[in-house]
């Protein structure tokens, strides 16, 4: 088709072009080079030039596509302040924020003693350094120029900068697979895509926001460096790799989805000597570059999860060493039988080595976070920490259409074009969407992988189409020939026909039905009735751009009402629509700033760790790192035990305040006591003989704080620190003192007192409550004290168990049996 | 018996038909690709004798040898007139890009043996 052998030649004369990244260059030359191979067509047109036009109109549309990715991420910027939200990027701008003032050496050398109590984190060795070192970049750069901008500023604007150049890379990238208007379109589609921009709002300063630049960017020179075989692309593809492997641990799914590629080309007999250069290079080039960062260190040699490039790689030698004897051999023809034979032999032999040295432990096998993407059962019975995180539920359909729209709806669409005019670089494209289809069902958090692919494929459905249909000659401008404008790059709306029109008019007249015209006639706008006629298209080309615009409605409002909350602030809304704001969180962080003795460790669950380090500048025994699960489960296991029990665990790790979150008053549904049972599974996991998440429940298997809850649950230390005091507390005068709001009951164990903590601070809306650990009494008090102390009596119903007969609806307790007549038997209680 | 003198055939065979129809830039690349495999061999000998104790400088120095085998062997592909139609470069340009690449893989691995 005309559409892939022009693709084909403006690849090969691209190849020239070192500008990557400079589309407005690149279009024009290439342009150029392509409309004088075509015809001499410059001499026609009269104040415009169609070259100009072609990289005009791209420029346009990629500075749209970057401001209004840029704009659409700044919605809790403008409604709240520019803040770091949720709780991981909160570690990351402490990081960045210490290396902007102790140097680069000394952020890989950094031991961290405020996390983790007693075992400290070596942070140098277990980040992905990428974030921060592209911020701490930019703030170097920046302050060199002078311009002083903080680094919190510089955080909090990086992702939706990054996204910007995601789009560009993503127009890159379709442009090498498909054509230009395809990839503006594609640009256009990754720029507002909620699967994107809710892992990128202003804000979320997390390794997600340079990943999929780094991501999409690799992917787009791998691509190039397939199809042209240079030495220096394939250079810059491992360049690229490295920087990626530096920004996020799903460095993972391009080491694997590109050995894939290069085994299915091999497999689909579409080997050639572009692909043993460029995967060779790109191979030893990013094993060693990948190396080079202290937290993946030698995994690439000695994990399952790497293997797969490595046997790809030694297979690829094998095939190039046998290909390049049977060049040698005269009647190669004749032994194609053995030549398959030998690969296959080969590729067994690889396998079964590396089944060999894993069994033997030489190679790890695969590590549970990524084993779980296979049985996703896994998690839920050996990790339960992985397993709690609500981003690693599987994804449910409608979060599909909300988070992709139109997108999804094209994407199945755009692989089957794919898959008709099938080319090397787009069996990839192909691969890559089978394998991000399976992630994103199993793990919502996996999505983001999909927007990319998603987005690529739907923009080549939609450019394919408009192809066909927004090119409506009509018969006004028949007076010349008009050839279809597969040809010609950079048009992508309707309303470009008159521009088509103009690098067409000396065109060559090409035998299309339908369209054929003889100069100086006026054809009809249907000589064949297969054919569709120009108003027709003129009508589904309107529906596609109303299509596309519901499209980027829904994007906008998505992200600005599901995915701009900055967590740490909580907004809710009048009776008159005024805003509330909810900000305890940084109240009770603050506080602690202010009001704790410097080196004061606070124990907390696990969430809140980053976000104490961060704001409260104060010791954690556990953050959002999770690396200890044994940690872990002791905070857990103080948390479900009672109180005394709960005292020992907290002196012996040394912890002075004891912080919860408690949403039971305003009616926050992400407090600790709905958190709790994960806290008790964790807490089982390592000492299941004195944790055991039955005992939690009531008879009925419910979770309940009310009168009916199980007293285990009514007395364990979190159930007491959150419910201090709320007992007397009456949130509404038509529901009764202690009325938990979050949990639509009234609890069940009130007015009761704390013995070996007290309470140091609890915020406006009773969200975070902090306790301080009092020390050993100085006395006991003696048996037989004259003096008596008033302690208020809890109120609290005891469930004595009654062997069958308690609970039961309708049965009154304690029945005397009458037996009817004869002696007085006994009676059962 | 006879197999054997088959494979002997063959392999006479295949020499000649190198000898004759190799040029001698392509020769002379071959003989560096030579060394440096028998390099690569004698490390991975040595490390297997004598153990793996500094990791990273037996991995950097193996890939080191693996990575200057694969670059010459990239470099021999894109000069080999037989490929002229598959890529696109001047001999000129094939050497650049070679010398390009070996630049970052030997800053790596300097970095990397420690």
């Amino acid at each position: 088709m005309a559409a892939k052998v022009t693709t084909n030649q403006s690849s090969i004369k691209d190849d020239s072009e070192l500008t990557a990244n400079d589309p407005e260059l690149q279009t024009n030359v290439s342009s150029k080079k392509r409309l004088s191979s075509s015809s001499n067509m410059l001499a026609t047109s009269s104040l415009i030039s169609p070259t100009g036009l072609t990289s005009l109109i791209s420029f346009i549309v990629l500075t749209c596509a970057y401001i209004s990715g840029f704009m659409s991420r700044l919605f809790s910027v403008i409604r709240f302040e520019s803040i770091i939200h949720e709780f991981d990027p909160w570690f990351n701008y402490r990081s960045t924020a210490y290396m902007t003032e102790n140097g680069f050496y000394n952020f890989l050398n950094w031991f961290d003693e405020l996390a983790w109590y007693p075992l400290g984190r070596i942070v140098g060795g277990t980040i992905y350094p990428g974030l921060m070192v592209t911020s701490g970049v930019i703030h170097w750069f920046l302050h060199m120029i002078n311009i002083p901008i903080h680094i919190r500023e510089i955080c909090v604007f990086l992702a939706p900068f990054f996204s910007g150049l995601t789009a560009l890379a993503t127009y890159l990238f379709t442009k090498e697979l498909w054509s230009r208007r395809a990839g503006l379109f594609a640009a256009a589609f990754i720029a507002i895509a909620p699967g994107y921009s809710s892992r990128s709002v202003a804000g979320s300063y997390d390794n997600e926001g340079i990943a999929i630049f780094a991501l999409m960017f690799t992917y787009f020179l791998w691509i190039r460096s397939v199809k042209t075989g240079s030495v220096f692309w394939s250079s810059c593809t491992a360049l690229s790799y490295f920087y990626m492997v530096s920004a996020w641990g799903g460095y993972v799914f391009i080491i694997n989805l590109i050995p894939v590629h290069v085994f299915v080309l091999i497999v689909l007999r579409r080997y050639s000597l572009r692909l043993y250069v460029s995967y060779s290079i790109f191979y030893i080039l990013g094993l060693i570059l990948s190396m080079q960062i202290p937290f993946v260190g030698f995994q690439p040699v000695r994990t399952s999860e790497h293997m797969l490039a490595a046997g790809v790689f030694a297979l690829l030698q094998a095939y190039a060493f046998i290909d390049y004897l049977y060049t040698k051999i005269p009647r190669a023809a004749d032994i194609k039988q053995l030549f398959f034979g030998l690969i296959m032999i080969v590729g067994l032999i690889v396998f079964a080595a590396v089944v060999v040295l894993t069994y033997a432990g030489y190679i790890a096998p695969w590590s549970g976070r990524f084993y779980s993407l296979w049985d996703t059962n896994y998690a839920k019975i050996h990790i339960p920490i992985i397993a709690s995180v609500s981003e690693h539920q599987p994804t449910t359909w409608t979060s599909f259409f909300f988070d992709l729209h139109l997108l999804i709806c094209l994407f199945p669409v755009g692989a089957w074009f794919c898959i008709k005019e099938l080319t090397d670089e787009r069996v990839f494209i192909v691969l890559y969407a089978v394998f991000a289809s399976y992630f994103a069902g199993v793990m919502i958090r996996l999505m983001l992988t999909l927007t990319p692919c998603v987005c690529v494929l739907a923009a080549i459905a939609l450019s394919k189409t408009l192809d066909y249909y927004a090119d409506t000659e009509t018969s006004d401008m028949s007076t010349s020939p008009v050839v279809p404008t597969n040809d010609g790059d950079g048009d992508d709306t309707e309303s470009d026909k008159n521009n088509r029109n103009l690098y067409d008019k000396a065109g060559k007249p090409k035998p299309i039905p339908g369209r054929r015209g003889t100069p100086g006639t006026n054809p009809e706008a249907e000589e064949d009735t297969s054919i569709v006629s120009s108003n027709i298209k003129t009508v589904v080309v309107i529906c596609i751009a109303m299509m596309l615009m519901l499209f980027a409605v829904h994007c906008t409002w998505v992200t600005s009402n599901a995915y701009s909350s900055p967590s740490i602030v909580l907004a809710s809304y009048n009776n008159d629509g005024s805003r509330y704001i909810i900000d305890d969180f940084r109240e009770a962080y603050y506080w602690l700033r202010k009001n704790t003795p410097e080196r004061a460790r606070v124990m907390s669950w696990w969430d809140y760790g980053y976000q104490i380090a961060g704001m409260g500048n104060r010791t954690v025994l556990v953050d959002n790192n999770t690396w200890n699960n044994s940690h872990i489960a002791l905070v857990g296991k103080a948390m479900s035990s009672n109180e005394t029990e709960a005292y020992k665990i907290m002196t012996m790790l040394d912890v002075d305040y004891v912080l919860v979150i408690f949403g039971g008053m305003i009616g926050y549904s992400g407090d600790d006591i709905n958190k709790f049972l994960w806290m008790v599974r964790i807490a089982e996991g390592e000492h299941p003989k004195d944790i055991r998440e039955q005992d939690y429940f009531t008879e009925n298997g419910e979770f309940r704080v009310d009168r009916t809850g199980s007293p285990v649950l009514l007395n364990c230390l979190m159930y007491k620190l959150c419910y201090y005091r709320f007992g007397e507390l009456q949130t509404d005068f038509r529901s009764p003192p202690g009325f938990d709001r979050t949990r639509h009951v009234e609890i069940g164990n009130k007015n009761f007192d704390l013995q070996h903590v007290e309470e140091a601070y609890t915020t406006e809306h009773w969200i975070v409550r902090i306790y301080k650990v009092k020390k050993l009494a100085n006395r006991l008090q003696a048996k037989n004290a004259l003096r008596q102390v008033q302690r208020r009596k809890s109120i609290y119903s005891t469930t004595k168990k009654v062997a069958g007969q308690a609970r039961k609806q309708g049965v009154i307790l304690n029945k005397p049996q009458i037996k009817k007549g004869t002696k007085i038997s006994k009676r059962k209680t | 018996m006879s197999q054997l003198g088959q494979v002997a055939g063959i392999l006479r065979k295949l020499n000649e038909e190198y000898q004759i129809s190799t040029p001698k830039k392509l020769k002379l690349i071959d003989a560096y690709l030579i060394y440096v495999l028998l390099t690569g061999i004698i490390q991975f000998a040595y490390c297997l004798l004598v153990g793996t104790f500094p990791f990273n400088s037996f991995l950097s120095g193996f890939i080191s040898t693996v990575g200057c085998f694969i670059l010459a062997a990239s470099l021999r592909i894109q000069l080999n007139k037989a490929n002229q139609s598959t890529f696109n470069v001047t001999p000129e340009r094939a050497f650049a890009d070679f010398v390009f690449a070996h630049i970052i893989l030997h800053l790596v691995v300097i970095n990397f043996i420690g």
